[in-house]
């Protein structure tokens, strides 16, 4: 059995990134604007709110061979649809769960929140979750070619 | 509307254990609104299964439907081509549309995956509350609206009892004591003197005592 954290380097992991468009997309933009560099992981997935996030969303992203999904969500107290924050935290937590039930490890889908005044704070969290993920080596459901 | 919930997912894979091809069946109706087995649920089971059976390395084939309603034999013919074509029907129904599948389509294998828990609605986002158990004979014109059949934990017809403390059941804290609901609907309703009426010994053979129940309409019997 081979060790997945022995070439971390050489496995960069495929994450499909949900984000709100308000504040967490602004956060990306912004870390790109500023020049903060951080893993070429991330394949953003651009939502009306965070609460749109549908449980079959981050499914299709896993069974079709992602090593990790994430949710870049706007803090629960400034979601501009008031609730739709909250709620995609609770589905993520469901998420996680259904992820056990098959298989997976729940570690490869996270939250990470954002707000439009960060600057590092997005690379920095992004890069922390790549790592994370590295670790964990790729899916075993990724058809690599 | 019928209120169901998915069983466990590792008795789902129970039921479709060595089968390849495996039609998921919603229902558009109350198992939709429930949140327990309409057309996202059934994109859902289906991923998770698919991954789960990848995982195992015993590949299976889903497909996936929503009828509008399965407790109805039309509903179910217009994807009869797809029920006949499974190794399995995984039904995301309630019991009746699980049963319905079995009556209309003998030859074909039907699993549940849901557990149909009972009547009621939802009283939150995320909860769903007991309202009635289909007695038969319903009294809750004498009631204020408030049904102790299905919601005093002793179906009492004549209540409260003596486990009625602070307008809460003793059977657990987190249940409404259905008599008190009842005496302040009343009351509420200037309607107090109805309790004063002795309800006497209840015919439960409209219920479930008296076995499977049937209702005939002549009126509208072909």
């Amino acid at each position: 059995m081979t060790d997945p954290t022995s070439d971390l380097a050489a496995f960069l992991p495929r994450i499909v990134a949900f984000t709100c468009q308000y504040c967490a997309y602004a956060a990306t933009d912004l870390a790109g604007t500023l020049h903060r560099s951080y893993p070429a992981s991330l394949r953003i997935v651009r939502l009306p709110c965070s609460g749109k996030l549908d449980a079959i969303h981050v499914l299709k992203a896993f069974e079709e061979g992602a090593d990790g999904v994430c949710l870049l969500a706007c803090s629960e107290a400034n979601c501009h649809h008031i609730d739709g924050s909250k709620r995609a935290r609770q589905r993520i937590r469901y998420l996680q769960a259904l992820l056990r039930e098959v298989g997976l490890e729940p570690e490869r889908l996270a939250v990470i929140t954002a707000t439009s005044a960060m600057d590092g704070g997005v690379a920095q969290a992004v890069a922390e979750l790549t790592e994370g993920i590295q670790k964990l080596g790729p899916s075993p459901l990724a058809k690599r070619t | 509307m019928i209120i169901a919930e998915r069983k466990p997912f590792a008795e789902i894979q129970g039921l479709v254990a060595g089968r390849r091809r495996v039609l998921l069946l919603g229902c558009g109706t109350c198992v939709t609104v429930c949140m327990a087995g309409g057309e996202k649920e059934v994109g859902v089971l289906a991923a998770e299964l698919r991954m789960a059976r990848q995982l195992a390395g015993e590949p299976i084939e889903t497909v996936e439907d929503t009828v509008q309603r399965q407790c109805e034999w039309e509903y179910l013919d217009a994807v009869a081509d797809k029920i006949m074509a499974a190794d399995t029907v995984l039904s995301l129904a309630c019991a009746i549309g699980v049963q319905a599948i079995a009556e209309r389509f003998p030859q074909v294998r039907v699993v549940p995956a849901l557990n149909t828990s009972f009547l009621g609605l939802p009283t939150e986002h995320g909860v769903w509350k007991e309202r009635c158990q289909a007695c038969g004979n319903c009294l809750l014109g004498k009631t204020g609206g408030v049904c102790p059949v299905a919601r005093c934990s002793k179906s009492l017809m004549n209540g409260p009892c003596g486990g009625s403390q602070g307008g809460k059941c003793e059977v657990n804290p987190e249940i409404d004591c259905a008599w008190q609901l009842i005496y302040d609907r009343l009351s509420a309703l200037g309607e107090l003197d109805t309790l004063l009426e002795i309800e006497p010994p209840r015919d439960w053979r409209t219920s479930r005592d008296g076995g499977p129940r049937k209702i005939v309409r002549e009126d509208l019997r072909q």
